[in-house]
């Protein structure tokens, strides 16, 4: 940039401003880094009972390699290491601590899970580590005033059920409103959502709630219970087994409300199909990555490099596979964290940087969505569009909305 | 009687001097030497490291507990991680919710673990050997959601952050060593404890239980009432163990305390010589380091180069690391001496 400028300007003395700047630029190094490699660390379950989770471990790795391979972020190498915690919060401490003060990382990145990352986020904080878009979906990592050192990255699923809120009572304002969570953080988290999308009308409009448990054998009783509330909105805020369980319950009673259902479901091999594709047909839901099995992305430039570098450097990985699109998202995110960085690679200011990302377009999200963050913003996506199953396929609609602010 | 005892003993006195001291002398030398070691080492060390070793010796301690439980008394136990569950969560909501200092959280956990491992073990009565493996199954298996259905005490999924401790100001220690101390007090006392049960009436009480119940019975052992003994001595420890836990890593969430815990005691008791007491340190390091040393190995296929160190561990000593060679050291001092007098003396 400064090299640029000085051609551009041609200012008498600018090669002085040059050298200057050369100079301090040597000096800016935090642990971790240098002029030929930058340390990044990770945590992911590769083993254990979240390890489905570790493709994206995967493929950061690959996105990094190929990276290094192109020459680098400003010459210097992209030193990933990314260890297995097998979501256990005590081993994510061990290891993290490993990786800060043995193997001396910049930074961690995109560390998985909700436990794990609660686990670690006291001590990168007490140590200024910054812990950069932790992969999980839990709205705590928005909190730049307790925790200056940690942000998230992937939309919370407060936002989402924000989104879901607006929707309705944009659309069906005299809606009554049935609502079906799984009981823990994740399932809450939908409740709160939605009673801050909805405001003041949260009461009235919300008519029945049901939990479940992860451990049940069906969810049905649930679903007539919701039906007998009369209410003519569903929102169901489950995994893939329950989601597959409330969509053939559902239809198969006879019940025809309008339904929300959570993005963690919409996984068509896991969900509609099992379910039965017709019997989800008018389904509503909320995304922001391009799903790779979606034929209307296929023959863009955007999917088709991503393939591409699947073919490369992810060979192991499945191209059915969203997370593949998350993880390449996520470490094109830290990319360019870097590159804004400089040469100034201190911890401080790669934390700056992370937080000063304005209107990123990355090519495998959705058309319209963007990374943005800001000094007291560490949400970096708030945006969703809408999605409506049609029987083969989700059908995005209307415009991409935010579920920022309250 | 007297003859036989008159023709040994010469004997014995002569082969338990070596270099002129006698082995008491030398076990106290040892220890002492042990001591001393572990008392520097943390100093010589990086904090990560001192980290590490603070987990060995909570895990120690909690192999010691499945010890007594397994190895002396011969009741299975799958269900250990549930234990050290409870004694972690006993310790975080202590400190968390009632801010509770945290040394007095220790005692707290010891007592509710020996009263749960006590009413354990009274059912547990009625089960043997893979029965009783079961049952304690189902103990590991089912706290993870115990613990999440408890949240406005457990803090569900989400966990517990505790406040750190603080060493004392006075002492001129960071909290990493002021932490390892902590747990090598807990460790050297606990061990103290288990000497002294095992290697009197009580220890040889439940040997008898495990060699031969009915024998046992018949000698008048209340075989109900140490077998109970033996659980609830076993948990509290355990519990102990799972509190330090808590202490040391600040959090607790139940994903911390999944089946493969349990488990991870079971193989770090058998590894290190499941009737033994310095064995429970060998368990702990195993459970400790061998799992990174198999991610070191092979990113792609951790478990199975744990698994073929399992393997390999039980196939060249079957009765765990101490269990063999504790034996093996003790019949080559002997041969040493003989062969070598000038080595160690006479």
């Amino acid at each position: 940039m400064t090299m640029k400028r000085t051609i551009l300007t041609g200012l008498p003395g600018a090669a002085l401003l040059v050298a200057g700047g050369l100079a301090l630029a040597a000096g800016q190094y935090g642990p971790g880094a240098s002029d030929t490699e930058i340390k990044l660390g990770n945590t992911m379950p590769y083993s254990g009972p979240a390890s489905s989770y570790g493709i994206i471990g995967k493929a950061e790795a690959g996105y990094f390699a190929m990276i290094n391979e192109q020459g680098g972020i400003n010459g210097r190498k992209i030193n990933f290491i990314s260890r297995d915690d097998g979501y256990s919060p005590p081993k994510t401490v061990e290891v993290v601590r490993q990786l800060v003060e043995q193997e001396q990382v910049l930074a961690l990145f995109n560390t998985l899970g909700t436990p794990p990352n609660s686990a670690i986020q006291g001590y990168l904080n007490d140590n200024k580590v910054p812990q950069l878009f932790v992969a999980t979906g839990a709205n705590k990592w928005n909190d730049p005033k307790n925790h200056p050192w940690t942000i998230g990255w992937q939309p919370s699923y407060q936002i989402e059920a924000r989104i879901y809120a607006r929707y309705i009572l944009k659309n069906l304002p005299n809606a009554k409103i049935a609502l079906l969570y799984q009981n823990d953080d994740f399932g809450k988290d939908y409740l709160i959502g939605l009673r801050e999308g909805l405001g003041d009308k949260a009461d009235k409009m919300i008519v029945a709630t049901k939990t479940y448990e992860t451990t049940d054998a069906t969810i049905d009783s649930q679903i007539v219970a919701l039906q007998g509330s009369g209410a003519d909105v569903m929102v169901t805020a489950a995994i893939p087994k329950f989601a597959a369980q409330a969509i053939r319950k559902i239809y198969d009673i006879g019940w025809k409300p309008n339904h929300f259902l959570s993005n963690v479901a919409v996984s068509v091999k896991q969900v509609m199909q099992p379910a039965g594709p017709e019997k989800g047909v008018g389904i509503i839901s909320a995304g922001y990555v391009k799903e790779p099995t979606d034929p209307q992305w296929q023959n863009t430039p955007e999917y088709k490099e991503w393939l591409a570098w699947m073919q490369k450097y992810n060979t192991a990985g499945s191209i059915t596979d969203a997370n593949n699109v998350y993880g390449y998202s996520v470490a094109q995110t830290m990319v360019q964290v870097l590159k804004a960085a400089g040469n100034d690679l201190t911890r401080e200011n790669l934390m700056k940087q992370a937080a000063s990302v304005h209107d990123l377009k990355l090519p495998m999200l959705l058309p319209g969505i963007v990374v943005s963050t800001s000094a007291d913003d560490f949400a970096p996506i708030k945006q969703m569009q809408l999605q409506k199953w049609d029987g083969t396929t989700w059908q995005l609609f209307g415009e991409v909305i935010s579920g920022a602010g309250s | 009687m007297t003859k036989g005892i008159s023709i040994v003993s010469p004997d014995k006195v002569a082969a338990d001097r070596y270099a002129g001291l006698s082995t008491d002398a030398w076990r106290w030398l040892g220890t002492a030497v042990l001591i001393g070691l572990v008392v520097l080492l943390p100093f010589r060390l990086s904090n990560y490291h001192v980290f590490e070793l603070t987990m060995v010796m909570i895990y120690a301690i909690a192999v010691l507990g499945l010890n007594i439980l397994t190895g002396y008394n011969g009741q299975i136990s799958l269900g250990h991680g549930g234990f050290f569950a409870v004694g972690a969560y006993t310790a975080a909501i202590l400190m968390h919710h009632y801010a509770v200092p945290y040394w007095a959280t220790l005692p707290v956990a010891a007592l509710i673990c020996f009263v749960l491992g006590v009413l354990f073990g009274l059912p547990a009565l009625r089960f043997e050997g893979p029965y009783l493996a079961l049952v304690t199954l189902a103990m590991a298996v089912a706290t993870p959601q115990v613990l999440k259905y408890f949240d406005n005490w457990t803090g569900g999924q989400q966990g517990l952050n505790l406040v750190k401790p603080q060493p004392p100001p006075a002492l001129g220690l960071d909290r990493d060593r002021w932490l390892y101390f902590i747990a090598l007090i807990v460790l050297l006392v606990a061990i103290r404890v288990a000497v002294n049960m095992l290697h009197g009436r009580t220890g040889r009480a439940f040997v008898a239980i495990r060699d031969h119940p009915i024998a046992a019975a018949a000698m008048g052992i209340d075989t109900a009432r140490y077998k109970t003994l033996a659980f609830g001595t076993s948990t509290l420890f355990t519990g102990v163990a799972g509190a330090l836990s808590a202490i040391i890593i600040g959090f607790v969430a139940p994903e911390s305390f999944t089946l493969f815990l349990s488990i991870s005691f079971l193989v770090g008791s058998a590894i290190g010589g499941i009737a033994t007491i310095s064995g429970a340190i060998v368990g702990g390091i195993f459970i400790q380091f061998v799992p990174n040393l198999a991610n070191d190995i092979s990113d792609a296929a951790p478990s199975a180069i744990y698994g073929v160190a399992m393997l390999l561990f039980m196939y060249a000593m079957p009765h765990g690391v101490v269990g063999t060679l504790g034996p093996l050291l003790a019949r080559s001092v002997p041969r040493i001496q003989a062969r070598w007098p000038a080595l160690i003396g006479k």
